[in-house]
């Protein structure tokens, strides 16, 4: 009836994977109140089934940042585990030490950053290309579903069952059903496929919505970088996600129906996993890297008050990175065996890639030169990205040569480098573009002085983190070590260790930062739409945005459109009338969905066929009754956009009336309230 | 938010433009789809050597089988064809009865296959039985899976027609079905050409 | 692409031509296979001409690309992924394949 599921899974065996499984049931019920406080019924039909994309990538950063505290506590204690386990078993049995570092890794790529990422171009990019709504609606819900029901998977294996222990890479055969017959590899193959299902999706998405719904007049070369880096970063995970999704299935059909793809006997071949895995593995570096790239974009023009310096060669720079990820995969397996012209021909593919990269660290640069520079918090984390990010980036191509690799492979200074690319690349990235759009979310800025208090922890905390490690790597650690006896190692992994806690001073900064800047946010409140005297269109529709964006749909006549309509004072003219507008109904489909593949998964995982095959019917069944419904769109007729419009005007004129005495960048500018004739 | 009455007519030109990007979204599935049936042929050619001692495909493909296969998957596209041209002509009653050729044919292929892979289990070299069986099985159910599901839809489709008519949303949705199973008879070119080719050679 | 049959007004005419050709192109390689006429690398090489012409055979007839009337993105999206496949599919081999050699010979 329950497959291999019996009372077993619970974690009765020890002390802190006990305690693990509370601290999840605590959030879950949590969660819970925090649903009931705000209303089952106002959560369910304004969050859990809409389909607005603004609403849709509160709820994917939602589930970021709750991701990272989950894998941040992940962090330390592997962190305090190595600082103390010199001849000793510290505090953590291998076992559980092996779950803790392939589950940190897993959460941090797959339900952190994807989460943070797909979040924040929900949030902007239709707003910054001038569209009502992405391409499919609907399909966004689901994608954010299947993300959660990933997600809920690895969190709900701490607390039934146990997670894999073969690495966030799962590499066969240790993967394989001969050394990890237990369910760890299974609910990460799941959470895994599920998640990335939705990503295929929402690549899919933000492709047609960027060719297709952009304004009239934006032309390709007009559209915003962050626009133009999420266009790029789609294309990749429509295109490269397959290739994960390969290998995951065929490794969950070797342990489900003991197939032979990667075993030792019977003919398997596990190195085709690993050419598989990484096919897929590293486009998705550059997924993650480049939408980061475009928000230190757009940040960098706002805050040096300057047009961003070689728009076109950072737009080449990002598409030849685009197509060269493609082309370099090997280099995660240069040990493999391969022969010398194939490990030469990879490496030097790796090496060319890092050149676009360093085209767009001048042009950042040059951005910055002669510009006014303002140090608002998200200026902050692009400056500590440029001057961090060239380490990582110089080790990296170090990392590319094959003979130097055959040293450092498999050590901690491949720990130390990656983390140096995703921590100040990817992760300062998103908080920056988390600080620099939330009043855009929330229609009131954060609080700038926290926010520059966690900047400073997270820079300080890296560097003490991480570049312990390089030397560590150089003096031979192997990476993923529960324990060891070299007497030298020791006092660096403690630095480390102190830089992990300056670390989790900035997380509570970030914590602070939200509950000071909500309990002040009378005095933060963005009126305007345009906190930061912005130069894209999304800066153009009111904080929060109305459900359908724009009114009317902006003319666009020049790269920085905003900027451009400021100049010419035509930003806020208003329209002679206002027309009905389409938009998408709310469905429960895509949360049902995510639902169905939660329990499909979980049924697979346990080997529990009934419920497997009953979830996939449902999911179908959910499919074909969507795909039968031609009534999936309403109209919000002209007079209620014209009453919600209405209501954005009185409150603008009553800032200029007021005079906006405290510098309000909106006084300057003196919108136009004029109607125009 | 209380929102006002629905009011449904909508402009002529929003309705074709959703459909052309709906039309592009599936054309980029398809597209992500293909690039897991050719990692899968990739597979498949990695491994088929790997028998482990076990039957090949010498002893287990039969040329006549595929050919046939290859003819009902070839001649159901064709027919699907006609459904489309039925469908610009909007001759309801001819587009539900070619639709329903399309799926006899399509379910013939799938029972064949179901049949073949039984026959393989029964004699011993199922999926488990070596590395060139696992990708074999899995390369060649993977497209019976998508066939199936096609099938499936167009049976759905059957159904939208009889109820609705040839109204818009469902022309719109019967083109998709027709890139899908197009696409399919695509895929099954290179099944026969590098899987049951080369197996019997 | 099909939903372009109601604008332009496909006829019959393509599926019949499309057909004919597939059907001629599949004949082609299982005759030779069947008959053995050829040795086997030449048998080989003809069925992987064969396969890629009937590709192309069915991507105009059945699913009516052609570079006029289909829209660019969709022409491109197809070369992308071709040129991917190529990567993918042949970077595959070239590695699995001298790892083969330099492993188990």
């Amino acid at each position: 009836m329950l497959g291999k599921l019996t009372i077993d899974a619970l974690p009765f065996y020890s002390w802190v994977a006990m305690g693990g499984a509370v601290v999840t049931v605590l959030g879950g019920l949590a969660v819970a109140a925090t649903i009931m406080r705000l209303g089952v019924r106002y959560t369910w039909s304004e969050w859990l089934t809409t389909v607005d994309h603004k609403r849709i990538g509160i709820m994917y950063i939602m589930l970021a940042l709750v991701m990272l505290l989950r894998g941040f506590a992940d962090a330390i204690m592997m962190r305090a585990q190595q600082a103390v386990a010199f001849n000793s078993d510290g505090y953590l049995p291998p076992d559980h030490f092996d779950q803790i570092f392939s589950s940190h890794g897993t959460i941090m790529i797959f339900f952190m950053a994807m989460p943070f990422l797909s979040g924040l171009m929900n949030l902007v990019v239709p707003q910054q290309i001038g569209a009502r709504d992405v391409a499919f609606p609907f399909m966004n819900s689901v994608s954010l579903w299947l993300s959660a029901a990933g997600a809920g998977l690895v969190l709900i294996s701490l607390v039934i069952g146990t997670f894999s222990t073969a690495g966030w890479t799962g590499y066969p055969p240790y993967s394989g059903l001969e050394y990890s017959p237990d369910v760890g590899v299974d609910y990460w193959i799941w959470a895994v496929l599920i998640a990335g299902v939705g990503s295929t999706l929402t690549g899919i998405n933000f492709i047609v919505t960027i060719l297709k719904r952009r304004a009239p007049g934006m032309t390709l070369m007009r559209m915003p970088l962050f626009t133009w880096t999420a266009f790029c970063t789609s294309v990749l995970m429509t295109f490269a996600f397959p290739a994960l999704t390969v290998a995951c299935a065929l490794l969950a059909l070797d342990r489900t129906f003991g197939m032979h793809f990667f075993t030792n006997t019977g003919g398997g071949n596990p190195m085709n996993y690993i050419n598989l895995f990484w096919m897929w593995g590293h486009p998705e570096v550059y997924i993650l890297i480049l939408p980061a790239f475009g928000i230190f974009s757009e940040v960098v023009a706002t805050f040096s008050r300057k047009r961003l310096f070689g728009y076109a060669s950072l737009v080449l720079a990002t598409a030849s990175i685009a197509i060269l990820s493609f082309t370099v995969w090997l280099h995660h397996f240069f040990t493999m065996g391969a022969g010398a012209n194939v490990n030469a021909v990879f490496g030097i593919a790796t090496m060319v890639i890092a050149v676009p990269t360093g085209v767009k660290v001048f042009d950042w640069l040059f951005t910055m030169f002669r510009g006014r520079i303002e140090f608002h918090p998200s200026m902050l984390w692009t400056l500590g990205f440029i001057v961090s990010f060239v380490i990582g980036g110089m080790t990296g191509v170090l990392l590319a040569l094959p003979p130097a690799d055959y040293l450092m492979h498999n050590s901690v200074f491949l720990v130390a480098h990656f983390h140096n690319m995703i921590i100040p690349g990817v992760l300062f990235g998103y908080f920056a573009g988390y600080m620099y759009w939330f009043p855009k979310a929330f229609g009131f800025k954060l609080n700038e002085q926290w926010g520059k208090r966690s900047f400073w922890c997270w820079v300080i905390g890296f560097y003490l983190a991480f570049m312990p490690l390089y030397v560590l790597g150089f003096m031979g650690m192997p990476r993923r070590m529960e324990h060891y006896n070299a007497p030298e190692w020791q006092p660096y992994l403690i630095v480390a260790m102190l830089g992990v806690c300056i670390i989790l001073l900035g997380i509570v900064c970030m914590i602070v930062q939200i509950m000071v800047s909500i309990r002040q946010r009378n005095k933060a409140l963005d009126l305007t739409g345009d906190p930061w005297n912005g130069r894209t269109l999304e800066w153009l529709t009111s904080s929060p945005a109305a459900p359908y964006n724009f009114a009317v749909l902006p003319e666009v006549c020049d790269r920085d459109a905003f900027h451009d309509m400021k100049v010419h004072g035509i930003a806020y003219r208003r329209p002679a009338r206002y027309e009905d507008i389409e938009m998408p109904k709310s469905t429960a489909a895509g949360v049902l969905l995510g639902a169905f593949a939660f329990l499909l998964g979980f049924a697979m995982i346990w080997h529990i066929w009934w419920l497997a095959i009953a979830s996939a019917l449902a999911a179908a069944a959910t499919l074909i009754a969507r795909g039968c419904n031609d009534d999936t769109e309403y109209v919000l007729p002209a007079s209620e956009v014209q009453r919600i419009e209405d209501g954005r005007y009185e409150v603008m004129a009553s800032i200029v009336r007021a005079g906006a005495t405290e510098g309000e960048p909106v006084a300057a500018r003196k919108p136009s309230l004029e109607r125009a004739t | 938010m209380n929102l006002p009455a629905v009011i449904p007519a909508l402009p002529h030109a929003d309705r074709a433009e959703a459909y052309e990007q709906r039309a592009f979204g599936f054309w980029l599935y398809l597209m992500s789809d293909a690039l897991i049936f050719a990692l899968l042929f990739a597979t498949y050619v990695v491994m088929a050597p790997n028998t482990d001692g076990g039957p090949t495909g010498q002893t287990l493909f039969s040329l006549s089988r595929a050919f046939v296969e290859t003819l009902l998957l070839l001649f159901s596209s064709a027919a699907f064809g006609v459904a489309a041209v039925a469908m610009a002509a909007g001759k309801k009653a001819e587009v539900l009865r070619w639709l329903l050729v399309t799926f006899i044919l399509g379910l013939a292929f799938v029972a064949m296959e179901i049949d073949e892979f039984r026959g393989m289990v029964l004699a011993g070299a199922g999926p488990d039985r070596s590395g060139f069986l696992s990708a074999f099985f899995t390369l060649v159910g993977t497209h019976g899976l998508h066939v199936s599901a096609g099938l499936i839809w167009i049976l759905v489709m059957i159904g939208q027609i009889a109820v609705k008519g040839l109204t818009a949303p469902v022309a719109s949705r019967l083109s998709r079905l027709g890139l899908f199973w197009h696409f399919l008879d695509i895929v099954w070119v290179g099944i026969f050409s590098v899987v049951y080719l080369p197996g019997v050679m | 692409m099909q939903h372009e049959n109601a604008e332009t007004g496909h006829g019959l005419s393509p599926y019949i031509t499309g057909l004919v050709l597939a059907l001629i192109l599949t004949a082609i390689p299982f005759a030779l296979v069947a008959t053995g006429l050829l040795p086997k690398p030449a048998t080989l090489s003809a069925i992987m001409a064969a396969a890629v012409v009937q590709i192309l055979v069915h991507l105009r007839y059945f699913l009516h690309l052609d570079l006029k009337s289909t829209p660019r993105e969709n022409l491109l999206a197809l070369l992308f992924a071709a040129v991917l496949i190529f990567f993918m599919v042949g970077g595959t081999f070239w590695i699995m394949v001298d790892l083969h050699h330099r492993m188990m010979m």
